[in-house]
This record gives C-alpha cells, structure tokens and sequence, in this order.
C-alpha cells in the first residue's frame, strides 16, 4: 500500500489530525529522551526502549521507577500492568490486520492508543486500514526521532533539579492522564490508589508502591455501557492537551 | 535499567498487541475485563505522579517539586498545550528552589 493512496482514501480532516497527534507525541517523545537522559540512564535505554516497547506511558513509568531507586523488576512489571490495556485494542484493530502473516506480525507492534482510536473513527473497511497504517508508520516515526533528539539535548543538560526537571516527569504524566479522570469511578479508583502508594513509600521497597496502587481497582465499579479503553500510551492522552483534536478524545472513550 | 528488562517490557508488550490480531476470531473480552484494563492503567498512572511529585527515596521530596506539579496539573485542566504545561511546572520548581525553597 502507497502511501499516495492512503492519502487519497482518508479525508483531508483525518490526515491532519493525525499529522496533529504526531506533532504532540513528538513533543512528549522528546521528553521522554532528555529526561530519561538527563536522570542519569545511558543513551540507549530510551532509544532502544522506544524502538522495541513503543508505548508511552508504561516507558515513562518504567524509566520513573527506576530513576526512583525501583528494581528492574519492578519496573516491568508497572510497565507490562500499563500496556495490558493494549490487548483490548489488538480486538479492536484485529480486522485491519487481517492478510499475511508478517502484515500482522509487522502491524501487531503499530497498535497505540492513537492507531486504535483512529481506526474507531472509520466504518469503511478501507479507510480503517487506511487511518491505522498510516497513523502507525507515522506515530513510530516520529516517535523514535524524536527520543534520540531528546535523549541528545538532554545529554547536554547540566544540575536537572535546578532546572526543575525533577517535577517534569510527573507533569508528564498528570497531562497524560487527566482526560481519563474524567469518569467518576476511575477518579475514586485512582484517588484511593494514589493515597495508598504514598502511604507505603517509606516502608516498602521502590517500585512496589506504585503497584500497590492497584488496590484501588476495588473502587473501579462496574462497566460502562460502551467500554472502548481509554488511557496513556505513546502520548497517549496527550491529544487531549492538545487545543485541537478533541474528536480524537471522545472517539477513544 | 538492564537490557533484559528493556526486553522484558518489550517482549510482554508484543504479546498484548500480537493477540488480538491472531485470536481476534475465537476469543471475544468480556466488558468487565476491558473496563478493568483500561482504568488499571489510569490508576497507575495516577499513582506515580503522586509517588514522583511527593517523594523521594523514603521520604519527602519537598515542597518545591509538588508545587511545580501542581502548577502543571492546573494548566492541563485549563486545556493548555502540553509544552506549557511541562516547562511552567518545571519552571515554577526551579523558581522556588532558586528562592531557597527545598
């Protein structure tokens, strides 16, 4: 598939919305890399973390745990709790994988909170396939360019904590995020969570608190009636912070 | 972070995305598990902004960093762009700091 033809099946608004979304995970990508650089992790751990996981916010939390003191482990195990919302989506987008074997093996690693959301948008079954192979090669582009580049200038930067870049990690995160509290039962289940991983910080070992939050699922209720997953992936959410693409947003709830 | 957790993380995360795609056909979720899913992850999110905007090691990080966070958190729920919302929490952390607040 050309990309001259994917151009001419999708309609003009959803080409630039995706070219939207990808200006707004570039910025976050950036993030990722001089942050994770400039908190004292080598080069290649956000490069080649964003090459081969290519999901956002569980990145972020795992890179978070570990500049924290967390274990490895530790790390993984947030990182793989955070993406199991990936699975729901892989159902989602099954339909536009369909073919070869190596079209799904290739396609499987493309599928992001954004890929799914834009192939929500379409009905057709062309513009599905479409919206999702152009959003993915695009989002994974952009996405890897623009870790290097920021893991590069965050190379360069000297005392973080004077630039404050300590509280940027979880401003990140809080961008991330906060379109999804919106629900009221995800609020209360993340509030109680939140209250109980402060709480163990200085008992338990890094790492382990933040998964105890997940005590907080108790208070997560029951489904509502559409239960299209809505969260932080690569960038994730961030289309929400974004002034523009609000229809990307609602289409993901 | 060693190599083999980078690979880990990335190895897990396949599987979650390769399922669908070669399962989609004989399993369907059941919304309980979706909705589960989707507010685990804003659970975890959530929590580590609170763990990373308040602590440290074992103990507080002082009121510098939450303050910048809070700013931030503030400017987001103002649907302001995401760049702003980043370098005014930072901004304000490093600010605070520079007046001697820990």
């Amino acid at each position: 598939m050309d990309m001259r033809s994917l151009f001419r099946t999708l309609e003009s608004a959803t080409v630039r919305d995706i070219a939207l979304v990808c200006l707004a995970d570039a910025l976050v990508g950036a993030s990722f890399g001089a942050i994770s650089v400039s908190g004292g992790l080598p080069l290649w751990v956000p490069v080649v973390m964003s090459l081969l996981v290519f999901a956002g916010g569980s990145q972020f939390a795992a890179v978070g745990v570990v500049l924290s003191g967390g274990g490895a482990l530790a790390a993984v195990a947030t990182g793989l709790v955070l993406n199991a919302r990936l699975l729901p989506f892989g159902f989602t987008v099954a339909d536009v994988l369909e073919g070869p074997w190596w079209r799904r093996l290739f396609g499987a690693q493309l599928i992001t909170d954004e890929s799914a959301a834009f192939v929500l948008r379409q009905s057709d079954g062309r513009r599905r396939r479409a919206a999702f192979w152009l959003c993915g090669v695009a989002l994974f582009v952009v996405w890897n360019v623009s870790v290097v580049l920021g893991a590069a200038a965050g190379g360069l930067i000297g005392d973080t904590d004077a630039l404050g870049l300590d509280a940027a990690f979880p401003a990140v995160l809080l961008a991330l995020v906060l379109p999804s509290l919106d629900d009221r039962r995800t609020r209360a289940a993340a509030v109680v969570g939140a209250v109980v991983a402060v709480a163990a910080t200085p008992c338990l070992p890094a790492g382990l608190p933040v998964l105890l939050s997940l005590v907080g699922l108790l208070f997560a209720g029951k489904p509502l009636v559409t239960g299209e997953p809505r969260a932080a992936g690569a960038g994730g959410v961030v289309v929400a912070a974004e002034s523009r693409p609000n229809a990307v947003k609602e289409e993901v709830r | 972070m060693p190599l083999y957790a980078v690979l880990l993380l990335a190895a897990g995360t396949y599987a979650y995305r390769l399922a669908g795609p070669l399962l989609g056909h004989r399993i369907e979720l059941s919304e309980r598990l979706r909705h589960l899913l989707a507010v685990a992850a804003s659970v975890l999110l959530v929590a580590l902004v609170a763990t990373g905007a308040l602590t440290q090691g074992h103990g507080f990080a002082g009121w510098a960093r939450p303050a910048g966070v809070l700013v931030a958190g503030v400017l987001a729920l103002r649907r302001a762009p995401f760049p702003a919302v980043v370098v005014a929490g930072a901004a304000t952390t490093a600010v605070l700091r520079l007046c001697g607040v820990g």
